[in-house]
């Protein structure tokens, strides 16, 4: 089975966020950037898939500008058998569609019998570049999976649904995924995974300048408004465990 | 092109209760624009389907075929694409559920158009106002084509006003589906095990977050716990890796819990988990990044390292009980 992985770069979570001159996006100069954790999980999905099966191949896919290499290269380190990165220095100014677009067309020279990718992203978190590759690339696709099992036909696979509810859908391939955490543990690379990525292929093609202005934009970004008056309690730790106790002797009335 | 409309979920017979969030998100941007809201509701015989909220809007469309009985992506979308067409409403609003986050990616792109996904509010503009990075920033997006806006509406955002149960007249709209279309064949909907932790009727709720660093340090939330007599509960990352099991996860992939102490350690507060823990009375937050999104809805909050502050937390409660 061939496999593409569609990944993504975005900012560490710890990372120290601050708002851009402009107002219009985040300020990149200091940022540490890692993989995507719910493509994390597709990668790790798309692996285990592989291992199962005894035959097949992974490719991770990538859009973005040259730094998103060590992504890919880390991806390569873990398993995957090549990567494809699709050059864009402009996917700010790309939407959702643009985006997908410039995937798809990536994509669809490889026809894989499987694509996946993390259920949304952790930086814009919008939560459907796969489906929407899905439905540019005319395949069916299922969302927030936490188990895939290929059967004679096609995958069956296990969706979570809300309060803890799931479901198994079954459909046929080419096929779209798009995968949920915790369904399998993830995996870190080896050093003889690290030695290999250097020897495996990473090729690089250039986006298509984007054909349509963007449908949506983001026009602002800043700091949430406090929706409570938080009040914040200071001092040794001592001192604010102390405050504590009274509040939830005395407010909360739990103690 | 003119007129909000808003699509409703509901699973066999039952609504889903963030339609009417939804629902009155749209009656909202329909009045500030000057136009009116109707609303739509897909599925098979939900023609029957009583009313239960104040909201009213102009006319609701029974979207209705024998091959929508089950959730389908590809029938979803083709039937919504159907209606779309036919009322030409400038903006569709959406409850950001599951489902819709399966689906409406997929219906906006037929209109070359892109979900505005998990909005908190609507703005004059209209200007839609969503978070990024995991709540640390809110962003506002608008749209910048013609072709309807496709926007869905995160729970919690807008209060719907509940209403004694009534017939409302819908509208029939019978789409034409083929079923060899429909490519996708779900099962029953199922749950892994009996839940064995009801978290929803807890008083008190101690909530570990991915702050803890490893599984060997839940330990100190636990004892925390336990002095205070409360449920340990967690946010997914710390179900996902297997350090705690999943039904104490809270979260709109776990349960909604709303406590009367609802105490969270290392919790950054990603909206998901937010969504969640809304109805708690009160919130306690402790966590090293004063950012950090826990902190907007918080009563209390302690900006500091946690295995500093809980163990010493902890023996203040104990002392406080002896």
């Amino acid at each position: 089975m061939k496999i593409v992985v569609a990944i993504k770069q975005v900012p560490e979570r710890d990372a120290q966020i601050r708002v851009a001159a402009d107002g219009k996006w985040i300020e990149e100069d200091d940022l540490n950037y890692t993989i995507n954790e719910p493509d994390a999980y597709a990668l790790e999905e798309a692996l285990q898939l592989k291992e199962k099966n005894g035959t097949g191949e992974v490719i991770v896919v990538c859009a973005g500008p040259e730094r998103v290499q060590t992504t890919l290269r880390e991806a390569l380190a873990k398993g995957a058998d090549r990567a494809i990165h699709i050059e864009a220095d402009d996917l700010g100014s790309r939407d959702t569609l643009g985006v997908a677009q410039i995937l798809a067309d990536a994509v669809k020279a490889e026809s894989p019998d499987l694509i996946l990718t993390g259920l949304q992203s952790d930086d814009l978190g919008l939560g459907q570049t796969g489906v929407v590759l899905a439905e540019l690339l005319g395949i069916p696709h299922a969302t927030i999976i936490m188990q895939v099992e290929t059967t004679g036909a096609g995958l069956k696979v296990k969706r979570e649904l809300e309060d803890g509810w799931f479901q198994h859908v079954e459909m046929p391939l080419p096929a779209l995924l798009t995968i949920q955490s915790g369904g399998n543990k993830l995996r870190y690379a080896t050093l003889m995974g690290i030695k290999k990525a250097k020897t495996k292929e990473l090729k690089t093609v250039g986006a298509a300048a984007a054909t349509a202005s963007p449908a949506i934009a983001l026009e602002r970004v800043y700091l949430p408004e406090k929706q409570k008056k938080t009040e914040m309690l200071t001092g040794s730790p001592d001192q604010v465990a102390a405050q504590i106790v009274e509040k939830l002797k005395f407010e909360v009335r739990v103690i | 092109m003119s007129g909000v409309l808003v699509v409703l979920e509901q699973r066999g017979g039952a609504w889903n209760s963030m339609s009417f969030e939804a629902l009155e998100a749209g009656m909202q941007l329909a009045a500030k624009l000057g136009t009116e809201c109707s609303a739509a509701v897909v599925g098979d015989g939900v023609q029957s389907l009583q009313w239960t909220t104040a909201a009213k809007p102009k006319a609701v469309y029974a979207v209705e075929h024998a091959l929508l009985k089950d959730y389908t992506s590809d029938g979803f979308t083709t039937a919504l694409e159907q209606l779309i067409r036919k009322l030409d409403p400038a903006f569709v609003l959406f409850p950001h559920t599951y489902q819709v986050r399966d689906f409406a990616p997929a219906l906006a792109t037929r209109f070359k158009q892109v979900l505005i996904s998990d909005v908190i509010a609507i703005h004059e503009g209209p200007v839609f106002v969503r978070q990024l990075l995991q709540g640390k920033l809110n962003a506002d997006y608008r749209q910048t084509s013609s072709g309807p806006c496709f926007v869905s509406v995160q729970a919690g955002s807008f209060r719907a006003e509940a209403a004694d149960a009534s017939a409302i007249a819908m509208e029939g709209f019978a789409p034409e589906l083929d079923a060899a279309k429909i490519r996708n064949k779900p099962g029953e909907r199922f749950r892994e095990s009996a839940q064995t932790v009801d978290l929803t009727a807890a008083p008190v709720i101690v909530s570990v977050g991915r702050g803890i660093g490893e599984q060997d340090n839940i330990g100190i939330v636990e004892e925390l716990a336990t002095a205070l007599g409360a449920e340990l509960a967690a946010s997914r990352p710390i179900c996902d890796n297997g350090w705690l099991p999943m039904e104490r996860q809270v979260g709109s992939s776990g349960q909604t819990v709303s406590p009367k102490l609802y105490l969270a350690v290392g919790i950054s507060g990603a909206i998901q988990h937010l969504v969640g823990m809304k109805g708690s009375k009160t919130v306690i937050a402790i966590n090293k990044d004063e950012n950090a999104p826990i902190f907007e809805v918080a009563d209390y909050g302690v900006v500091g390292d946690l295995f500093e502050i809980v163990p010493a937390l902890t023996k203040a409660v104990q002392a406080a009980k002896s």
